[in-house]
């Protein structure tokens, strides 16, 4: 095996690894979902099953596992079972383009009586140069799944279901990508890890060709972007189909929406690609809004440094740095993905004609103003 | 690595990804209909689409609000003109170091009237309107 193939069985499992934790935390959300909501409810929610409930998601997937499979007559069998696997695709695609933690050199190491390296493994997937324009393309994949599925179920609520979540998905698309030119316009690039490396420091604008810095606070694009950031995280609730915009499976009014049709495993994958795009949604909040994996104040070197002194063999230094970034932005996913739970089961839904009007008629302007405000900003800072 | 890749090659791993996902759910999808029970009878009341138990009226050939249909084709416009301010918004930051960037803002400015015009058109036409 050379040293090549090396580098590329580990990109590989890297991948996957990364697809992994997203399915991994999917039953770990929902624990935290049905907790979480019968805390709010003032409920006990499930604590049968293991210490807290928490062994109830295990048990329930191994009863998937064991659930009949079946489809519904006058069903079109390629597109209902292709829905749920299209499900997957989105949410992993997306996650593997976000840069997780710091890059980790590897120097030269001795393996089965060989040398090996150096290496540098990037802590994501991989790195494409137009990560946003990616992920923004990747994302809107998923309303593909949801019109498979309604249109293959062969039922008129799962189609109800899926032209409400594919109108609303594409409405909100555009707020959210507009909410992403001011982040574009302050930073410059289409790069994550430019983003990331951007917002290290203190907090330092321009305004009126002079430069101001505020030590106490770090420089993250939420304090130049207040007002894309709200829109940004309002529009991916709608797009990953959560209350307040659950229209397309308001239980109330359709059953389950699009997924009305299927139990067992393939009910879990669409879960799957629901949490999925909630991880992926508080990824990029975390990325664009709130400094990422770095860790404010402290730069990558001192962290490395750090962890230099503590452990011998910089390989290992190297790899406890990304781990302490990777747990950095994980603490901000998981505040989020918490913010996504509590809004759930405290706002009620809307209306569908409140629902469209809320996004073409008050999220689109205002996103547009944002974009307005934040040019001429940003022209009145610098120009020279 | 010596040799000059094709800026598409960045792409590969997408596509290792892809077919890793498209095999997994495949496994899981055939695995669970392995794994279930068998539908021995035909049983015409689990077979039937959903319809909270009664027997089922109206199918999928019911009709679709025309709004939907409208509102994807109206997506598309303003998707396509938002696209269009990305490589503005990344070149920006630039053309004010550089000097030009009255121009890039008066440029923009101007597409953002259309813009506005479009959005203002639409709703005055009540297109966007779910009555």
């Amino acid at each position: 095996m050379g040293r090549d193939s090396f580098e590329i069985t580990v990109n590989i499992v890297k991948m996957f690894a990364i697809f992994l934790l997203m399915v991994q935390a999917v039953p770990i959300l929902v624990w935290l979902e049905r907790r979480g909501s019968a805390f709010i409810q003032n409920r006990t929610g499930p604590n049968r099953v293991g210490p807290l409930g928490l062994i109830q998601l295990l048990a329930d997937a191994v009863k998937f596992l064991f659930k009949q499979p079946f489809m519904p007559e006058r069903g079109v069998a390629p597109l209902y079972y292709f829905a749920p696997i299209a499900a997957l695709i989105p949410g992993a695609l997306a996650l593997n383009a976000i840069p997780l933690s710091t890059p980790i050199k590897i120097e030269p190491f001795e393996m089965l009586g060989q040398m090996w390296g150096p290496y540098t493994f990037l802590f994501q997937g991989y790195d494409i140069g137009i990560g946003i324009v990616f992920i923004l393309g990747i994302s809107s994949l998923g309303v593909y799944s949801i019109l498979l599925a309604g249109w293959g179920s062969s039922n008129k609520y799962s189609l109800m279901g899926a032209v409400r979540g594919a109108a609303q998905g594409i409405s909100y698309e555009l707020a959210l990508s507009l909410a992403l030119v001011g982040i574009l316009m302050v930073y410059g690039t289409l790069s994550f890890k430019e983003i990331v490396d951007a917002q290290a420091g203190p907090l330092t604008f321009m305004a009126f060709g002079k430069e101001y810095v505020i030590g106490a606070l770090p420089n993250w694009g939420i304090f130049y972007q207040p007002l894309g950031a709200l829109i940004f995280f309002a529009a991916t609730f709608a797009e990953a189909n959560r209350l307040p915009f659950d229209l397309p499976e308001a239980e109330g009014e359709l059953v389950a929406g699009f997924h009305t049709e299927y139990a067992g495993f393939s009910l879990l994958l669409f879960y799957i690609g629901e949490y999925g795009h909630m991880m992926v949604a508080s990824a990029l909040l975390a990325t664009f809004y709130f400094g990422g994996y770095s860790i404010p104040f402290v730069s990558p070197e001192a962290v490395n440094a750090f962890w230099l002194a503590k452990v011998d063999g910089a390989n290992t230094a190297a790899i406890l740095t990304a781990v302490t970034h990777h747990l950095s932005l994980l603490v901000r996913v998981a505040l989020f993905l918490w913010i996504f739970i509590h809004v759930r089961w405290t706002l009620p839904r809307f209306r569908y004609d409140q629902l469209m009007s809320l996004g073409w008629k008050t999220m689109l302007p205002w996103a547009l103003a944002n974009v307005v405000v934040t040019a001429i900003w940003l022209w009145l800072g610098h120009r020279t | 690595m010596n040799s000059v890749l094709p800026a598409s090659a960045s792409l590969i791993p997408v596509l290792i990804l892809t077919l890793i996902l498209l095999a997994f759910g495949t496994v899981i999808i055939v695995g669970t209909s392995l794994l279930g029970p068998k539908n021995k009878k035909n049983n015409r009341a689990q077979m039937m689409p959903y319809e909270c138990g009664i027997p089922g009226i109206d199918t999928t050939d019911s009709k679709i609000s025309i709004k939907f249909y409208l509102t994807a084709i109206l997506f598309i416009l303003f998707d396509i003109e938002i696209i269009f301010m990305y490589p503005w918004a990344i070149k920006f930051m630039d053309s004010i170091k550089d000097g030009t960037g009255g121009y890039m803002l008066g440029a923009m400015g101007l597409f953002v009237v259309l813009f506005v015009v479009g959005l203002v058109w639409e709703v005055k036409s009540k297109a966007l309107d779910w009555n």
